[in-house]
């Protein structure tokens, strides 16, 4: 092959890039159309959420994790509310807990959506992004209804959730769901069976299990490789461990396992188990009140906890430190997205520009989950 | 296994490098000596008991009188979890990278670099990955003082209602 190698080309993407999804960069080093690399350069969107939150407070805080992740703001939220509840021993009111669920499966829905409709934009495919968006902005209704915000939502607190889920939300979220399952189906039809989508995106960016765990990719991109895991199953959290779902892993039918297709047709197969658990909620979700007693001047004791949930985007961790007073003393967080991204620079090698793009999209990252 | 059976197991083979174990924490840990962070976490990653073949968190927190190192491990063979701690000095904080042991650790210790200021020795890449090249100072250090500006631009926000504060005061 090295005969055949012309002179090395280095390119610039982004960071203002249609399919970076937020503001990356990459810096390409090309042979032709071969990558020889693709170096990101992250940080565009790095607001020091970190460092805010020394200052802020415990309950301040709240707010400020929606910006963490604002697709999948709701996770934020409650791996923010978990993390405290954890530090200062506080139970959570069962009715409270199902409100969290409900509210973060519609937003697993909506960043899912967002998700596979984006991945088809990105590769050329215009319409279906159009379609999920539509149904997306649905969900956005819905979760408007329950906290006042389409995005950035600061719906859980300390202790449980903000309201209590308005009149008649049970049958709005219910005739909700009669309409996606149906759409879903049709999306499959539509998008993931096409031929040409499976021939961009088959056989692209195989990561093998092994890799995965080693890079720490988790959630669907864990999934995809082959990893049955799954937070919600295997380590509780909330009231996860009474619903009954799937978790559904990559089986490689199209391609190789751990490629793109599986990775695109995880996030497919979890919006239905995602529909699951939300009728199982929607139908068991018990009386009583919705927030626990918490003071409002919270000073957990000194110690220090990690807390794991599965947000949109896989297991997300929360690393708290408290020193006893008023305002935490070190907050991390972990995301989903600042792995996957890690990973990019070894798959790109010897991979075509163009499928950069499908690299990107199917490992769903999110810039500001990245930079914080 | 729960995390203060690793940590025994750590012992057994290090008797010297486990410098404390707290299990009277919500997450009990174990304080390692800095020298052998790469040894122990070879063998936990290795031995057939503990398997932790994934780096799940590594982070950093500055105490004002020492900067601590945290790794939490996990293993998806087991499911159990393990954290480890370095204690650094504040002035000129160096440790070895552990990125030969888990690739995940790559960026993980760039962040750390980046907003906590220590040194990965032997890392590939140490630059800078979230803040700007010549950014100067760590921003998560207790001390770090935020310029007044950066390249020109106001990091300070003129505000009427900031104004009227300062009057008060």
């Amino acid at each position: 092959m090295s005969d055949f190698t012309t002179e090395e080309m280095t390119l610039n993407m982004g960071p203002q890039h249609p399919s970076t999804h937020g503001v990356l960069r990459f810096i390409i080093r090309a042979d032709g159309e071969v990558m020889r690399e693709a170096i990101p350069d992250v940080g565009y969107l790095h607001r020091s959420i970190e460092k805010i939150a020394e200052k802020v407070g415990y309950h301040g805080f709240m707010p400020y994790t929606d910006r963490v992740d604002y697709v999948c703001a709701m996770f934020t939220n409650q791996g923010w509310g978990m993390a405290c509840e954890k530090l200062a021993g506080i139970q959570v009111p069962r009715r409270g807990e199902y409100c969290r669920v409900i509210a973060a499966e519609f937003n697993r829905l909506a960043s899912h959506l967002l998700a596979v409709g984006a991945m088809g934009m990105d590769i050329g495919a215009a319409t279906p992004f159009t379609y999920a968006i539509r149904e997306r902005e649905m969900i956005n209704d819905l979760l408007e209804e329950l906290c006042g915000a389409r995005l950035t939502f600061n719906y859980m607190r300390i202790g449980g959730v903000a309201w209590d889920l308005p009149p008649g939300y049970r049958e709005k979220a219910l005739a909700y769901l009669d309409h996606l399952e149906p759409i879903l189906d049709e999306y499959d039809a539509l998008l993931s069976y096409n031929k040409i989508y499976i021939k961009r995106l088959a056989n692209i960016g195989i990561i093998t299990a092994q890799e995965a765990i080693d890079y720490n990719l988790v959630g669907p991109n864990l999934r995809a490789s082959g990893v049955k895991w799954d937070i919600r199953k295997d380590i509780p959290y909330s009231v996860y461990n009474e619903f009954d779902f799937n978790v559904p892993v990559g089986r490689g039918e199209w391609g190789t396992l751990g490629d793109s297709m599986d990775r695109y047709m995880i996030r497919m197969r979890e919006m239905r188990e995602s529909c699951k658990i939300l009728r199982q909620a929607l139908a068991k979700i018990p009386d009583g009140s919705v927030l626990a007693k918490v003071p409002r001047n919270f000073k957990p004791p000194a110690g220090e906890c990690q807390i794991r949930l599965e947000s949109g985007r896989g297991d997300m961790g929360w690393y708290v430190v408290s020193d006893g007073s008023a305002y935490p003393w070190r907050v991390h967080v972990r995301t989903g997205s600042f792995a996957a991204m890690g990973i990019i620079n070894k798959l790109s090698r010897g991979l075509m520009i163009a499928d950069l793009v499908t690299l990107i999209a199917s490992l769903d990252v999110i810039a500001p989950e990245i930079d914080r | 296994m729960n995390p203060v059976q690793v940590y025994e197991r750590t012992k057994e083979r290090f008797p010297a490098a486990v410098l404390e174990v707290v299990e009277k924490a919500i997450d009990p840990f174990a304080v390692i000596d800095p020298a052998a962070i790469v040894d122990v976490c070879r063998f936990l990653r290795d031995d057939l008991e503990t398997a932790m073949d994934c780096l799940s968190n590594q982070s950093g927190v500055d105490y004002k009188d020492r900067i601590e190192v945290v790794y939490h491990l996990f293993s998806y063979r087991y499911r159990h979890s393990a954290v480890l701690k370095v204690k650094l000095p504040r002035d000129n904080p160096a440790v070895a990278t552990v990125e030969t042991v888990w690739n995940s650790a790559n960026w993980m210790e760039r962040e750390i670099f980046d907003l906590l200021g220590v040194t990965f020795e032997g890392h590939s890449d140490m630059r800078r990955i979230l803040m700007p090249e010549d950014w100067p100072g760590y921003p998560l250090r207790k001390d770090f003082v935020e310029p007044l500006e950066y390249h020109g631009i106001s990091t300070v926000r003129d505000s009427a209602i900031i104004r009227l504060d300062a009057k008060k005061k």
